[in-house]
């Protein structure tokens, strides 16, 4: 079986206890959601290039599953910065609140269906948001990282994606991973998965 | 018995149509790259080969993603054969593949039996190459887009045209989207290879039912992994049965046991891709069960397996 690609949630240098978020979806997420403490699993990594450092002030949103690596970053600053945290739906929201409880981050939640927090998609909530922001930082489904592109492009804010793409080697040798840039294919497990969002062409 | 005559030691090491490997474990063309990933991951130290990643004489692109989708135990991937070129080749990975280690094999594509040719004289000369693997399942543009390696006239003229600007010990690599394979290996010895490789990947596709069209960009990608294997296994076998020369086995190799099946089956060496993937650790776990393997069986070197299980050899 190929390897599985996840972000980092939570990482603790001083404990070594590394924390992943991860949504059932299929076979390898079932294996992993149904192991027990005493069962072996490989892990390689971290791989790959993430978000830099938010300046104050920043934006973050997660689109569903996207929630994980926003979380890890929020955790590396205390600067203020907001997480705009969008599913389509209440059912949708896998991360325990306890987890975003962190010095400096204010959180707006938002549904689709407005069965949670604000009504509206990640690109209304972040429209209604984006005057003044520092930067914006994302990571969800391609189309929500479009609209997050187009936006932050309009109201000239630097914003920084997080991508997925199909994997196989998840070090940058098998090229298998690419996504269109304006410098040709880049490998999403090596080059990124986090690019600059002006150099990423999504359709 | 060793054709070289019994070397006192149990040894790994076999000679590859004039390529001395330490080991008859080599990295595949394609999944390893050019090898500088894993060199940082593992190390080199268990591979007795590596075949880079197919080398044209132009950067090649490659195809749209999604270039890979998991599938019943294996893959399918349609990289499209992106590389930055012969000059790139040379220039940017050459350098530090040198002296690496293992021997070091290039693969070679092309869409013409000019463009084959002209990566063969490129890198004709060049220090640290010690072999060239004759990628021929890519497209034959002038011939309409068929495979070089569909047809014995078309795989003559390909390895005749490399043989010719090369002294290298040249292995040609064989798809197996024909009907008969042994027909495609004589052509090839015929027209001057030294060795034989095998499998290439098996043509195959995948459909999103979510979205309702196929999962690749490219819509038809090749099949990789163990799931290949039994094919990839006969195809070695009947190969071995039609050519002189040393055959490289590979297709679906997870497992010292799987090693095993290809050099009863009749190769001389096998490469690993997919099962990289897997286990990126997965050639030092192939030598010491090999080892453990020759030491129960009494073996010293693996020439004495060779095609054991095809019965007595004919020539
Ligand atoms: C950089 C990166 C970070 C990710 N972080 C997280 C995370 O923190 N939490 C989380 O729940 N999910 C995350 N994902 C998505 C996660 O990798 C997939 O949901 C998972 O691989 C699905 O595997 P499966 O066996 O359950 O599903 P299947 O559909 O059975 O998987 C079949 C194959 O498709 C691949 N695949 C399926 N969906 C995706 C996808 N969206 N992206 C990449 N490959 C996919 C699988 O890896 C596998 O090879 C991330 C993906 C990437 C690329
Ligand atoms: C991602 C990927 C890329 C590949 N690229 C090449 C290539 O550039 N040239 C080539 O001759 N074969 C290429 N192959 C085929 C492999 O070298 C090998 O023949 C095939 O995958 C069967 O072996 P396996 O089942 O161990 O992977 C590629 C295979 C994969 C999975
Ligand atoms: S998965 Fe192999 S290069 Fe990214």
């Amino acid at each position: 079986m190929l390897p599985r690609p996840f972000s980092i949630y939570k990482a603790d240098p001083l404990t070594g206890e590394l924390v992943l978020l991860i949504e059932i979806k299929g076979r390898g997420t079932a294996l992993l959601a149904g192991s027990s403490p005493a069962d072996k699993i490989e892990l390689l990594g971290p791989l790959g290039s993430g978000f830099p450092t938010p300046p104050a002030g920043s934006l973050l949103v997660a689109g569903g599953a996207g929630i994980a690596p926003l979380v890890f970053l929020a955790s590396s600053t205390e600067v203020p910065q907001t997480l705009l945290y969008c599913a389509r739906t209440a059912g949708l929201f896998a991360c325990p609140r306890r987890d975003l409880d962190m010095p400096g981050l204010s959180i707006v939640e938002a549904t689709d269906d407005g069965s949670r927090g604000e009504k509206g998609t990640a690109a209304a909530v972040l429209s209604r948001r984006i005057e003044g922001a520092g930067a914006v930082f994302a990571c969800g489904p391609r189309p929500m990282l479009a609209a997050v592109k187009e936006i932050c492009r309009q109201a000239g804010v630097k914003a920084w994606l997080s991508l997925e793409e199909r994997m196989a080697c998840g070090i940058g040798a098998c090229v298998g991973c690419v996504v269109a840039t304006t410098g040709g294919y880049k490998r999403v497990c090596r080059d990124g998965p986090v690019f600059p969002a002006e150099e990423v062409i999504l359709k | 018995m060793s054709e070289q005559g019994q070397p006192l030691e149990v040894s790994l090491a076999v000679d590859l149509c004039g390529i001395k490997l330490d080991n008859p474990i080599l990295a595949a063309s394609g999944p390893f790259g050019y090898g500088h990933e894993y060199r940082e991951l593992t190390g080199f130290k268990d591979l007795g080969g590596i075949i880079v990643k197919g080398v044209s004489l132009e950067p090649w692109e490659g195809n749209p993603p999604p270039r890979v989708a998991e599938t019943a135990s294996g893959m399918l991937n349609a990289v499209g054969l992106q590389n930055p070129g012969l000059k790139s080749f040379l220039e940017d990975h050459l350098p530090s593949l040198r002296g690496a280690g293992p021997r070091l094999l290039v693969n070679l594509v092309g869409c013409t039996v000019e463009e084959y040719a002209g990566v063969a004289a490129g890198l004709e000369g060049a220090e640290g190459i010690d072999g060239l693997e004759l990628n021929i399942s890519c497209p034959n543009v002038k011939a309409g887009g068929i495979a070089f390696g569909t047809d014995p006239q078309a795989t003559g003229r390909v390895v005749s045209a490399v043989r010719q600007e090369t002294k290298l010990p040249l292995l040609v690599k064989l798809s197996p989207n024909v009907t008969d394979i042994g027909a495609i290996a004589r052509a090839a010895e015929e027209a001057g290879a030294d060795g034989i490789s095998l499998i290439n990947t098996i043509s195959g596709m995948i459909i999103d039912t979510a979205q309702k069209k196929p999962l690749l960009g490219n819509a038809f990608g090749g099949l990789s992994g163990p799931a290949i294997m039994p094919v990839a296994l006969k195809m070695v076998w009947q190969v071995a049965e039609a050519v002189k020369i040393p055959v490289l086995g590979m297709g679906g190799i997870v497992s010292a046991g799987d090693t095993l099946q290809f050099i009863m089956a009749g190769a001389r060496a096998v490469a690993l891709g997919t099962g990289l993937f897997y286990e990126p650790d997965l050639p030092s776990q192939l030598k010491a069960g090999l080892l453990e393997y020759m030491d129960k069986e009494g073996l010293r070197t693996l020439s004495e397996i060779e095609g054991v299980a095809r019965g007595p050899k004919k020539f």
